[in-house]
């Protein structure tokens, strides 16, 4: 049937979810998918050929990734869905999306648009940090699921949040090494957030039970000092303990993460609201409660709000049923998964205030240190860059190179913002402003990108 | 094979895979079919190219295609990212730039 035009970018749980209520109402959605096989993060495949089951990949939630990756594939295999996988949405442009592939760049078209573009790690920078052998915790994370890999002989885990333990724990049930767990959430800030965790019971003991296992791994409330290295990589991690006493942990891989930093840069081009959310500690597209974000535009998933894969395949349901009421046409009553959505999002927000953004360990970091990992812009250079520039995200990343490297800040804009915030009195780092997103999101060859406009 | 001593990742399961040969730095190394191209070069080696802003060296990051720190250079042709491209025989990398190349 040639009905409207409707892209999904995005094949993670929301964007599944979405494209499975548009197909049942009769649509035809396509869906253009960084991945090989749509799954994606969270619940991400591992290539052909490899033979480990669901259980061991995904655990306690197997049943919920097999569920998913079966209703995307009979969808695709039927012809119900357009599956675009391996390509990336660079630019965005009046109703037309800029892919690009390994056969070169496309353009299509839209009459709407549902953006499930998910999350990356949250980071926070620590002096040493852009040695080889660091990583981020969900890197660690996708090499143990997609490659059977650990990325270190001695890795010792830093940061905070749930996936903190998560893989600690997935880790050393495949049988790494790992060295140290290392929190910087000190334990009565967790003990607080209780109530709130309590309202997903299963979740909450999951947490605790892995926590257990970890045993003496594990410790809470620390203070991250320094990654130190030789020249070919890390060689120990530098940490105070909860009680001021110093101390060093040898290793050669380093995984670091305070929670998820939603992925706006396609949400920003196609022209979303924002605005800074303290709780999550970053800028937040704005959506009304089903994720209509504006004209046609539509938006689901940990690019919206952070509340993980569960919360994820409901909202990819209401954007598509929203999606579906604003073209006049039948689709799946929401008024359930709305009531799910707010139980989930008090939880999210209790994990937020369980293990929050390290606020101190940014602002006391040493001039030296770099922030950007991609061009080795110090954090020196941005406390300079604010002062003699003004206290504006965008003036100092045009000034003084932050935001302006490979990544396009997704790995140091929020911990640049609190240092501007801080180097300029600002009681947070939103009212350092936003760091607009630039197309192309992607670096593309020059060739392809040009050709397009 | 050589060269495992220099390699930075640890093979923890799926080893059963088929070899996949490729050269790096003219060296004859083996990966393992489904490998990405920076699970084959760091299983054999430490780092996958020199830091352009630094004294380091670089090795990946996110490995999602969010941080393009895993590009690494080919003999011929455009250079790819580490992370999302998987390993194919006969390819031919290097850890140093062409211009370095002899
Ligand atoms: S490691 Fe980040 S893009 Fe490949």
């Amino acid at each position: 049937m040639t009905g409207p035009q409707i892209v999904i970018v995005g094949a993670g749980p929301a964007g599944i979810r979405a494209a499975e209520t548009l197909a049942a109402a009769g649509l035809r959605p396509t869906v253009i998918d960084e991945g090989a096989r749509a799954g994606g993060q969270i619940y991400r495949r591992p290539p052909d050929g490899f033979t480990r089951p669901p259980e061991t990949l995904y655990g306690s939630q197997a049943a919920k990734a097999v569920a998913l990756h079966t209703a995307f594939d009979r969808l695709a295999a039927a012809g119900r869905i357009v599956h675009l996988p391996r390509h990336s949405v660079v630019a965005l442009a009046g109703g037309v999306l800029h892919a690009v592939g390994d056969g070169g760049s496309r353009r299509i078209g839209y009459d709407r648009l549902i953006l499930a573009t998910g999350a990356t790690d949250r980071l926070a920078p620590v002096p040493g940090w852009q040695a080889p052998g660091v990583y981020s915790l969900g890197a660690m994370q996708i090499a143990l699921k997609a490659q059977g890999i650990a990325m270190g002989r001695r890795i010792v885990l830093a940061g905070s949040g749930p996936l903190l333990t998560l893989l600690a724990t997935q880790l050393l049930k495949a049988g790494a090494g790992v060295a140290a767990v290392l929190d910087t959430a000190a334990l009565r800030g967790q003990l607080a957030a209780f109530p709130d965790l309590a309202v997903r019971p299963s979740f909450a003991l999951q947490g605790l039970a892995m926590r257990a296992r970890l045993g003496r791994l594990y410790h809470a409330g620390v203070a991250l000092e320094a990654i130190e290295a030789s020249s070919t990589g890390v060689t120990a991690v530098r940490w105070k303990d909860a009680g001021g006493r110093t101390r060093r942990t040898a290793c050669d891989a380093v995984g670091l993460g305070w929670h998820l930093r939603a992925e706006c840069q396609l949400a920003d081009l196609a022209g979303c609201r924002f605005a800074y959310d303290t709780t999550w500690a970053q800028w937040l597209p704005c959506a009304d409660r089903m994720g209509r974000a504006g004209d046609a535009v539509y938006l689901a998933g940990d690019g919206l709000r952070l509340l993980g894969a569960d919360g994820a395949e409901v909202a990819g349901r209401l954007a598509a049923s929203a999606c579906l009421s604003d073209l006049g046409l039948p689709g799946p009553d929401g008024t359930a998964d709305l009531k799910r959505l707010d139980r989930l999002d008090r939880f999210a927000r209790g994990i937020a205030r369980a293990f929050p953004w390290p606020a101190d360990q940014v602002r006391a970091l040493p001039d030296d240190a770099v922030l950007c990992r991609c061009e080795g812009v110090t954090a020196g250079s941005v406390r300079q860059t604010a002062a003699y520039g003004g206290a504006e995200a965008n003036r100092v990343k045009s000034l003084g190179r932050a935001g302006m490297g490979r990544c396009q800040g997704r790995y140091c804009q929020i911990a640049a913002s609190d240092l501007i915030a801080s180097a300029s009195g600002l009681a947070h780092a939103g009212e350092a402003g936003r760091l607009r997103a630039q197309a192309p999101i992607r670096p593309t060859a020059i060739g392809e990108w040009l050709e397009q406009e | 094979m050589s060269g495992m001593a220099g390699g930075r990742l640890v093979r923890l399961a799926e080893t059963g895979r088929a070899p996949v040969r490729f050269l790096l730095d003219g060296v004859e190394r083996v990966a393992l079919a489904g490998d990405t191209v920076l699970t084959a070069v760091l299983t054999n080696a430490p780092a996958l190219r020199q830091a352009e802003f630094g004294p380091e060296q670089r090795a990946g990051f996110c490995l999602m295609g969010a941080c393009q720190d895993c590009w690494i250079w080919q003999e011929q042709g455009p250079r790819i990212r580490a992370c999302s491209t998987p390993v194919a025989d006969g390819m031919r990398l290097l850890t140093r730039t062409r211009e370095d190349w002899p």
